[in-house]
């Protein structure tokens, strides 16, 4: 069942090695992100609250210049019909979602090291909630990417719309993972933060169900 | 006998207003090569693309039959092989890699020999390892054909057939179109009067506006 998505996955995987269609977009952003608010703090220490947001600022434009290629390459290099000669709705959208699950954690992850480098105030006090909600953040974050770039893929203007169609749909997501990453930096139980992670895990689930659903419809001329 | 069936009922497509064709009805059974013409404009890349359930119609029912009943639209793709000059393969990759990467979302074995063969028959076996993005348009087009033989389809569909081809390749083409027509159903879209000789019945689509 995972073969066929995973073979997918393989070749897009390959495909990015070769031509760095989203490696390169992405680790620039990042460095000239972090580069610039560094820059403009200068010598201040800014508050938990400002790092936690900035944290999540940074996540979302990120996954806004990068995550879009799953699908917006395929159209662009006009391989898009081969896709659909070769694999079920379902297997393209599997494959294209593991495809930007792993490049959200990985950029992520780049992410966090990076801010627990550089900010003082990254400091996490409880670290299972903040691993958490770094999970469940990027996973709904990979989830709605990979949808919204489907839609995207066929439309004329991408690059505006991406960002633009993706931030009232991230909005829930980001307010409540910038909020449980507070909640990690002021060291509050997991039994307090309980009604933002339901919050987050009933927007993964939701997106997730949507997505399978709706794909066939958005894959399909 | 290959108890394959593509079934046309009523079928018509609107782009918009615009009227494409209206109530096509064929039955295209177990064999044969069947041609469907008609001038610019007149849907031919349209209906092939409804045949091979990449597109929808817009009234009326394309199905597709083996001996266990009526297909599925999610499992199709691989009851079909397709070749049109709009069809693109990955260009990073070696014309080898492709077929293998297909084979391998498809979910079907990767028989060697077999892709081996059909490269030889369209004189690919000496560039096979090079990157597709090296290979001539005619090049292209003739690996389009290892990549709808390559799985051993029910049907064939060759939207213009032998665009970009030379002489050769399109006497490879016409052999490849012959021998398959006699174990499976061939659909050819096409205005080349010498592609439609080829064909058991022609469909003219300016019948149908």
């Amino acid at each position: 069942m995972i073969a066929k998505p995973y073979a997918l996955f393989k070749k897009d995987f390959s495909s990015e090695l070769r031509t760095r269609y989203a490696i390169n977009s992405l680790a620039m952003f990042i460095i000239v992100a972090i580069s610039v608010i560094l820059f403009s703090i200068g010598n201040e220490t800014i508050n938990e609250n400002l790092t936690g947001g900035l944290f999540w600022v940074v996540i979302f434009f990120t996954a806004m210049s990068g995550l879009a290629r799953a699908f917006v390459s395929e159209e662009e290099r006009g391989t898009t019909l081969t896709l659909q000669l070769i694999a079920s709705p379902s297997t393209v959208f599997s494959g294209k979602l593991i495809f930007n699950l792993i490049l959200v954690f990985c950029m992520n992850l780049v992410i966090a090291i990076l801010y627990s480098a550089l900010f003082e105030r990254f400091v996490v006090q409880n670290f299972a909630l903040f691993l958490l909600t770094f999970i469940l953040g990027n996973i709904g974050l990979a989830v709605a990417s990979t949808i919204i770039a489907a839609i995207i893929a066929k439309a004329g203007a991408k690059g505006t719309l991406y960002p633009v169609l993706s931030f009232p749909i991230l909005l829930p997501l980001i307010l409540t993972c910038v909020q449980l990453t507070l909640f990690s930096f002021d060291g509050t139980s997991f039994e307090e933060a309980q009604f933002e992670v339901a919050i987050v895990v009933g927007y993964d689930v939701i997106m997730l169900t949507a997505s399978y659903m709706l794909f066939d419809f958005i894959w399909k001329d | 006998m290959s108890n394959y069936s593509v079934l046309s009922q009523n079928l018509s497509k609107l782009f918009g207003r615009r009227l494409i064709f209206k109530d096509i009805n064929f039955s295209w059974e177990d064999k044969g090569i069947f041609g469907i013409s008609g001038p610019n404009g007149s849907g031919k890349s349209t209906l092939v693309k409804i045949v091979a359930g990449l597109i929808a119609a817009s009234s009326g029912k394309m199905i597709h039959k083996n001996s266990s009943g009526e297909i599925i639209p999610e499992k199709l793709h691989n009851h079909i092989g397709f070749v049109s000059p709009y069809l693109v393969l990955y260009e990073e990759f070696s014309a080898w890699e492709n077929l293998k990467i297909f084979a391998e979302i498809r979910g079907v074995s990767f028989y060697e020999e077999k892709v081996l063969y059909y490269l030889t028959q369209f004189l690919l076996e000496n560039r096979k390892d090079d990157l597709v993005k090296t290979y001539s348009s005619g090049m292209k087009q003739r690996l389009k054909f290892v990549f709808a033989l390559m799985h051993s389809a029910d049907v064939l569909i060759f939207d213009e057939p032998t665009s970009n081809l030379d002489e050769d390749g399109k006497k490879v083409v016409y052999n490849i179109v012959r021998n398959e027509g006699q174990n499976r159903i061939v659909i050819i879209a096409s205005n080349e009067s010498k592609d439609l000789e080829l064909c058991n019945e022609v469909l003219l689509l300016e019948k149908f506006k």
